[in-house]
């Protein structure tokens, strides 16, 4: 009944996109993550010219499918034929950028609202202590505000790096080749959808595993105060180097 | 062709189209955002259950199914369901492939899908309950049915409203997906209109907008409902 065989076979071909589907994560994370730096602030700036812009960014991007920005993208601006001659058409023309500008257009709204929470969760006693203590804004932003922000974010920030390796998907509609675009390429042709969505699981799956660890281990790494003191139990030896 | 020609409801304009699609958008999310309602309250209950085997059981289906692409899922249900129709037809002397109805499997692989998130939300509700109460109601004697009937359920409705809400904006952008498998929703209007007038802008843009409208009127009509579940709930100011 369980063929095996196959299933290694599917699972061989299928981990031949695990490249693609994590170069089109780690591109958009980083692009969503320096656009929705920007979007927070304007959020919190305080003033409306800044952030009546950055709250309708939001709203588009959280009100519509990731699939029409995908398609509005990639196929939309093709309409223009001022853009087909601009300097960006070489970029604009492949599928692999378009899917990326989607994908972190797509995040970075998400995220700034993460990011905009964790910049709220810093007490206001906090900062006007800094300011008490004469520390200028970029300084107390930077020592006081940003490391509790980050921590405070984190977990939140986890899920949406997962969701948005689900969101690589996405980008098989648009030709190319990734896990579920291999995925649903091989079905196709063997018509056998039960053990080939099996595989493609196992590796999202893998995949979303390994991003939770990475960030339950930064979490850790930022919450120095919330870690054990390591107890010397009977029997064994605290490493000198504990203390470097 | 300007705009409001292509989208207006002219000999030409495409605008009876793309409403008609929006409805097909609003009903094939409704019947899977109900399906997945019905699945998430199947999995709350398992995963509050006295027995280990349907709590594993659950586990595995909200792990599997929020971990696993959407898309991914749409192609399982498709293709598996038109598998075993054309076996089924097969016997019947059919030839080849026959596909299975896209509103049915799209409806069904989104409720699968957000059955998994509603699941979670459900069983939060439950847990945010306060033990108290519960510990009261038992010392009141009262059954568990009566309890789960009066105590729970009023109050975690209330709770689950937000959540529930979030999970009906999931639906509508996931109901985009089912495109691909042919309906002829949003999405898939958007593509045909694009195709046959070589203004792709224009009608993804349209599109874009007419779920902004969507998720925006259904927002409100959340917001209204949490408001009105919470109107006997003091807060503090």
């Amino acid at each position: 009944m369980l063929d095996l065989p196959f299933l290694a076979q599917t699972l061989s071909t299928l981990a031949g996109g695990i490249p693609l589907t994590l170069q089109l994560t780690a591109l958009s994370v980083a692009g969503g993550a320096v656009l929705a730096f920007g979007l927070a602030l304007m959020r919190t700036s305080g003033s409306v010219l800044l952030d009546f812009p950055a709250r309708f960014y939001i709203f588009a991007f959280r009100g519509t499918p990731l699939l029409v920005q995908i398609y509005i993208i990639y196929y939309g601006l093709s309409q223009f034929p001022a853009l087909r001659q601009s300097f960006l058409w070489p970029f604009l023309r492949e599928a692999y950028w378009c899917a990326a500008l989607a994908l972190a257009l797509n995040t970075a709204a998400y995220s700034a609202e993460i990011i905009r929470g964790g910049l709220n969760s810093v007490g206001a006693g906090q900062i006007e202590a800094a300011r008490a203590f004469g520390m200028s804004r970029v300084l107390a932003f930077r020592r006081i505000i940003l490391p509790q922000a980050i921590r405070q974010m984190l977990p939140a920030y986890s899920n949406e790096i997962i969701l948005m390796l689900k969101s690589t998907a996405l980008a098989s509609t648009i030709t190319l080749m990734e896990v579920t675009g291999l995925a649903a390429k091989l079905i196709s042709q063997s018509y056998r959808p039960v053990e080939v969505f099996v595989c493609a699981g196992v590796i999202y799956l893998a995949l979303n595993f390994v991003v939770a660890r990475i960030f339950a281990a930064l979490q850790r790494a930022f919450s120095p105060e919330t870690r054990e003191a390591p107890a010397a139990l009977p029997g064994t030896r605290i490493k000198a180097d504990c203390h470097g | 062709m300007q705009y409001y020609q292509l989208m207006g409801f002219g000999p030409d304009g495409w605008g009876r189209d793309m409403l008609a699609a929006t409805g097909m958008t609003v009903a094939v999310g409704v019947a899977g955002f109900i399906a997945g309602i019905l699945l998430g309250l199947c999995g709350a209950a398992a995963k509050l259950s006295r027995f280990a085997s349907l709590r594993m059981a659950a586990e595995i289906y909200t792990t599997v199914f929020r971990g696993v692409p959407d898309l991914l899922v749409i192609y399982l249900f498709y293709f598996g369901s038109s598998s075993a129709i054309s076996a089924v037809a097969s016997l019947f002397g059919a030839e080849g492939f026959v596909g299975a109805p896209a509103f049915l499997t799209g409806a069904v692989a989104i409720g699968v899908v957000s059955g998994a998130y509603q699941t979670q939300v459900f069983v939060g509700a439950v847990q945010a309950l306060s033990k108290g109460e519960i510990e009261a109601a038992r010392a009141c004697g009262m059954p568990s049915f009566l309890l789960f009937r009066r105590i729970v359920l009023p109050q975690a409705i209330r709770f689950a409203i937000p959540g529930v809400g979030n999970v009906w904006q999931l639906v509508l952008k996931e109901s985009a997906l089912i495109s691909v498998i042919g309906l002829v929703e949003l999405m898939r209007q958007a593509q045909i209109g694009a195709g046959s007038t070589r203004q792709p802008f224009s009608f993804y843009l349209t599109a874009a907008a007419l779920y902004l409208l969507i998720t925006f009127v259904s927002g409100l009509g959340f917001r209204a409902l949490e408001q009105r579940a919470m109107r006997g709930v003091r807060r503090a100011a």
